[in-house]
């Protein structure tokens, strides 16, 4: 469903400040899988999400979404492939518009919009039935406009907008990190919960380590814009967070024994 | 006072463009300024030249759409910061309605215009013809009220809302920006059109300062009116220009000179946006408005949930 090939970047080239981000990445997603993408700070975890979203561009490499080769195609044309929440719970949603008026921005993505009325009797009743999957009482607050929901109730909102009209892949950019640990929960039960129900091919990017764990079939580790690890359905499960920090404290063991090399 | 209840109607069609670009968009137009002359211009040539009315009107729309896309087009495309793109476009305007005039005023004396059935009738200046410039700008309101509601009109309020969600959503909001900048300026034009009938002529510089105007209108409106629905926020925009026109009125009934309305206007403009910002001046507001409670305390659980 998704295949990264050979995905390189280096942010600032021939300057002091060269980085390189991305060195290689090679990454299929089968139809349905959902994977889990773990790394420190600066691994290049949320740049493979953005080149696979189209907000960045390669050096050299290429995305391919079913089949189709999207790597040049513009972010907004791609997005009828790619459902997306975001780490910010206010970059999801339009905050001055109502919620019905929200699901009706999602229920049409991708697809010409016109001079149709967005939300009309038929519609309403759909947006209806999926903002009950949600159980927090949103759908009997469809006028109400989104700004003032909690955080935990928008992003929940973005992720059921991001997923109702069934994208081919769904990006989780650290979607539970602004989220105080109770929300938080709630947001990642949900996204297991719709995950499945859709049979969505997911990657999402986490910190927490525990969920990384918890949800998905698959797991990755990121370093200095490699993977490093990639653990199948199996062999995750038998993982504890602890198996896992271990994992990093061998990378920065041998990057101690780097420096001291330089020494 | 019925003239200038008149006239704030008229421009109430303009504020309403502004209205677009400035509150739905989200985006400090200025082309305003030009686009409202060369509104004037193309219909006011056009009628000497024995066009239709109408249709010069409907002219002037077009060429306030072709204006409009081009500050759109240099924002977007360009990527020229908004307020120096549509400062561009104003400044290039004033040659092209130069030329489009030929010279710097073109009369209408003795032509026939939208306005000249209702001058001949001798309803101009009577509540006659207030209601039909009313009945003129509540069609236009529904007209932009339901626009927004239809998905088009949906993605250019998100555009303007939260750009990001909005791409995500495959909107090219580039797009959007350029369409609702073609269809404010659009309105601009037909206001400056029937300002133009209005008085009998275009000039050269009759959109000096109509940005002004509009942004005046906008800013008044939505002091009095909430904005809790569009189609309140754009029947406020019409009430707004009503009231600028009137506070005009009233300046030079007190003693102040046409030479001083620009100032007038900006000073306006000033007290629109710090009034509100004044705390007794929220009391006020408070005890007039039936329910404001409840959005208040919404809005503190925003802030304590996020």
């Amino acid at each position: 469903m998704l295949e990264i090939k050979n995905l390189s970047r280096t942010f600032f080239p021939g300057t002091v400040n060269e980085r390189k981000a991305l060195r290689n990445i090679n990454l299929t997603l089968g139809d349905g899988e959902f994977v889990t993408v773990i790394g420190s700070n600066g691994a290049g975890k949320s740049t493979v999400l953005n080149m696979v979203a189209g907000k960045l561009q390669p050096d050299v490499g290429s995305v391919t979404i079913a089949g189709k080769n999207v790597t040049k195609m513009a972010d907004f044309r791609r997005a009828k492939y790619i459902g997306r929440v975001f780490q910010d719970p206010m970059a999801g949603t339009a905050p001055t518009m109502s919620i019905e008026e929200n699901m009706a921005l999602a229920y049409a993505r991708g697809r010409f919009r016109g001079l149709g009325a967005g939300v009309g009797a038929k519609r309403r009743e759909l947006f209806v039935e999926e903002l009950k999957s949600l159980e927090l009482g949103l759908e009997n607050r469809l006028k109400t406009k989104v700004g003032l929901l909690s955080g935990g109730q928008r992003q929940a909102l973005s992720l059921l907008m991001a997923t109702f009209s069934e994208p081919k892949i769904l990006l989780l950019d650290e979607h539970t990190a602004a989220l105080d640990p109770q929300r938080a929960a709630l947001v990642s039960r949900l996204t297991n919960q719709i995950v499945e129900r859709h049979q969505l091919t997911t990657l999402m990017v986490t910190h927490n380590m525990e969920q990384a764990l918890q949800l998905g079939t698959r797991l990755i580790m990121m370093h200095d814009g490699q993977i490093i690890l990639d653990l199948d359905s199996e062999q995750k499960q038998q993982m504890t967070v602890k198996d896992l920090l271990g994992e990093f404290e061998k990378i920065k063991g041998a990057q101690l024994d780097d420096r001291t090399m330089l020494q | 006072m019925i003239t200038a209840v008149e006239l704030g109607l008229i421009y109430a069609i303009m504020a309403l463009g502004v209205y677009l670009t400035f509150r739905i968009l989200d985006f400090p137009d200025l082309t305003v300024d030009g686009s409202f002359t060369t509104g004037a211009a193309v219909a006011a040539v056009s009628i000497v030249n024995g066009v239709n009315p109408w249709l010069a009107t409907l002219l002037a729309f077009l060429a306030g759409m072709a204006a409009g896309a081009i500050t759109g087009l240099l924002h977007t495309k360009g990527k020229i910061d908004g307020l120096l793109a549509g400062i561009l476009t104003m400044i290039a305007l004033y040659s092209i309605n130069l030329r489009i005039m030929g010279k710097a005023n073109t009369p209408l004396l003795g032509e026939d215009t939208l306005i000249s059935p209702m001058r001949n009738a001798g309803i101009l200046g009577s509540w006659t013809s207030i209601g039909i410039f009313f009945l003129v700008s509540l069609v236009l309101v529904a007209a932009v009220v339901w626009f927004l509601h239809t998905e088009m009109g949906m993605a250019m309020r998100a555009t303007g809302d939260n750009q990001e969600m909005i791409r995500s959503f495959g909107v090219s909001t580039d797009n959007q920006k350029i369409l609702g900048l073609a269809l404010s300026n659009g309105l601009v034009g037909v206001s400056g059109a029937v300002v133009a009938q209005y008085q009998g002529f275009a000039d050269v510089g009759m959109g000096i300062g109509v940005i002004l105007i509009g942004l005046a209108s906008v800013i008044v409106g939505q002091a009095i009116l909430t904005q809790r629905y569009i189609w309140l926020a754009a029947l406020a925009v019409v009430i707004g220009a009503v009231l600028y026109r009137l506070v005009i009125q009233l300046a030079l009934v007190a003693g102040l000179e046409v030479n001083d309305m620009k100032l007038i206007s900006a000073v306006l403009v000033v007290v629109a946006l710090l009034l509100p910002k004044w705390k007794g001046f929220q009391k006020i507001v408070k005890s007039f408005k039936r329910t404001p409670a409840p959005a208040a305390e919404s809005k503190e659980e925003v802030r304590t949930n996020a």
